[in-house]
């Protein structure tokens, strides 16, 4: 391997081609890669500051504490996009904005939300939480009810099983990162095992599904297995630490980590436990994606392994060349995240990303790579692999075996369900990033 | 085993046991309801009909129904508005969901009647009796030429319309039924 000087003279062992660097280098020398971040140090670098002033907020009082703080205001542009701003009688998305955020963590404003009657306005007290069908005693929970049980904090993505749809598109729309893959989010959620209160209610050995369906007028329901159901499935009622947000499913929905969002229902207040699938619409139609062979899969379920980089992605502009740190997020509904591989050269040569500790299961993991950009063109592109032996199929791949639209969709479209290949983005000299496919 | 070993073995196992006993015991907070108190909301379908309610329509009688509640949005006779048409004769080319129908796609009959009854109209779900929802049902399954233009929909015919893609489906993964 070639070896590189650093601006201090320290050497960066590079790890694949186009300027890729060692991992390792972000531990080694974590302060030095932290300081170039974004900046990228060319030559302007070694030109001195300017001498120090006072800017007004350093003189004066500053602003009220609020009971509920909000972002600054100088971050007003990192919002979720909305697919319904007019709130029409019709499904409302919105899309969380990664290419803005870092961590692994969704702030709870940003979570992304699809709703199909709007967001109802549950009174909490009034709320109820029915389990009945094939039980021994059917029983009904309050909130208060359920509070009072034992609690069980976890990490989790929750993504749509649309999610992703626009890279069906024969050709890369230029869209950003938050248009094309923010129907995902992570949150860290509490509440009760499901299993705990199908202990109290009893299961019927013929139960083999669950349907569960919210309080929100299209009574929005699902199919789960019951294999799910007494596996890891809770009802959740808090989200990062607060009471879930009202587009998120509050007063509690139901947590089915790594399985498709839809069927994680929101509003949730009843669950019948049955021997069939109840083939609702969203289970026969809207989740079955339509194969190149002209059958359809059913019950598809998993989110399976994937990862996209957020930074640098499409909407950024690199500020000339130097050291940038390579950022993005890995998860996979099968276990946790092992392995990130990145390019900088449209997949001709790979280095393994760092990831950012703790890696838990079905939760978003952080990858990062630091990376020195020469100025020409880049392809950059990250390829994860799960515990589970899972990988993150190419697009050659993908397309063999799911296929591709015959033209580019409408960014907002939901052409196909359950994309998972990789995204490229395309760092033309002029620092601008496009979506490529490669 | 170590002396060491052997005592940290000796403690999970007093913890694996602590644990289980506390596992037996949960909070029973749960208040006992019956079925007959849970009926009012309880709307499930299953594919053989479990859950359909009594009543019974024709596509004749739904017809009027239709014009007047559903047209505004899936367009005059079903054939798609603003929102999806219901009424089509188009086959599947290609992996565009958005060529999904009701006839070309859809694999149970009783999906249609428990997706009304759950969610439409739109604006104002919960409002169509149970005869509405079987002939707006029996209406749109004719419209589709699925059944017959004098078919009436109840509890028992229903579930026996054939769809003609059920038998197009993969399970993704089987193992996770």
């Amino acid at each position: 391997m070639s070896k590189r000087r650093d601006m201090r003279g320290e050497a960066l062992e590079a790890a694949a081609g186009n300027g890729l660097i060692d991992r390792r280098a972000l531990l080694g020398g974590g302060a030095m890669i932290a300081g170039a971040i974004g900046v990228g140090l060319g030559s302007s670098a070694a030109a001195g500051a300017e001498p120090l002033t006072e800017e007004p907020w350093s003189l004066e009082f500053g602003d009220r504490t609020t009971p509920y703080q909000v972002p600054s205001k100088f971050e007003a542009k990192v919002v979720r996009t909305l697919s319904n701003p007019k709130h029409e009688m019709r499904n409302s998305h919105s899309r969380t904005p990664h290419h803005m955020l870092e961590g692994t963590t969704t702030p709870n404003g940003l979570h992304f939300t699809i709703n199909h009657g709007g967001i109802p306005s549950i009174d909490p007290d009034k709320h109820k939480l029915v389990i009945h069908g094939l039980v021994k005693r059917p029983l009904e929970f309050t909130l208060e009810t359920l509070s009072r049980y034992p609690m069980t904090t976890r990490a989790a993505f929750v993504e749509c099983g649309g999610n992703s749809a626009p890279m069906f598109s024969p050709e890369p729309l230029q869209e950003t990162v938050q248009a094309l893959h923010g129907l995902a989010s992570c949150a860290e959620w509490t509440g009760v095992k499901l299993s705990t209160l199908l202990e109290e209610t009893g299961v019927d050995p013929r139960a083999k599904w669950l349907i569960a369906e919210g309080a929100d007028s299209p009574r929005v329901s699902r199919s789960v297995p019951m294999k799910k159901a007494l596996d890891d499935a809770m009802i959740v009622l808090y989200q990062n630490g607060e009471r879930l947000m009202p587009g998120n499913g509050y007063p509690m929905r139901l947590l089915l980590p790594g399985y498709e969002g839809n069927m994680n229902v929101k509003f949730l207040r009843r669950l019948k436990l049955v021997e069939q699938p109840a083939f609702s619409m969203y289970e026969s139609r809207t989740y079955a994606p339509i194969l190149p062979s002209g059958k359809a899969y059913r019950f598809y379920f998993l989110q399976e392994v994937k990862s996209f980089i957020t930074f640098p992605s499409h909407g950024h502009s690199l500020k000339g060349p130097g050291l940038y740190e390579i950022s993005g997020i890995a998860y996979s509904g099968t276990g946790r995240i092992e392995k990130v591989m990145v390019s900088a050269d449209g997949g001709q040569s790979w280095a393994q990303a760092a990831l950012q500790g703790p890696v838990l299961s079905k939760a978003f993991t952080r990858f990062r790579l630091p990376w020195r950009w020469d100025g020409g063109p880049a392809t950059l592109l990250s390829r994860a692999w799960d515990e589970s032996g899972e990988v993150q199929p190419t697009r050659a791949e993908f397309i063999v075996a799911r296929g591709q639209l015959e033209k580019p969709p409408p960014v907002l479209g939901f052409n196909n369900q359950h994309y998972n290949s990789i995204t490229c983005w395309g760092v033309g000299s002029n620092g601008e990033v496009k979506h490529v496919y490669a | 085993m170590s002396t060491l070993k052997r005592a940290i073995f000796t403690a999970s196992l007093c913890l694996a046991m602590t644990a289980g006993a506390a596992s037996g015991e949960t909070p029973n907070f749960g208040k006992p309801i019956d079925e007959a108190s849970i009926a009012p909301w309880d709307i499930s379908i299953l594919p053989d009909g479990t859950g359909l309610p009594k009543g019974s329509g024709t596509p004749a009688q739904g017809a009027p129904i239709f014009a007047e509640k559903c047209s505004g949005c899936h367009g005059e006779n079903g054939k798609g508005g603003e929102a999806a048409a219901l009424v089509s004769d188009k086959e599947l080319i290609g992996i565009n969901a958005a060529q999904k129908t009701i006839r070309n796609f859809w694999p149970y009959s009783t999906t249609v009647f428990d997706f009304i009854r759950r969610a439409m109209p739109f604006q104002m779900p919960h409002t169509l009796a149970d005869d509405e929802v079987y002939a707006l049902t029996a209406y749109i399954l004719a419209g589709n030429k699925l059944i017959g233009p004098n078919d009436t929909m109840d509890a028992q015919t229903l579930p026996k319309v054939k769809m003609p893609f059920r038998d197009n489906f993969i399970l993704r993964f089987p193992d996770r039924i």
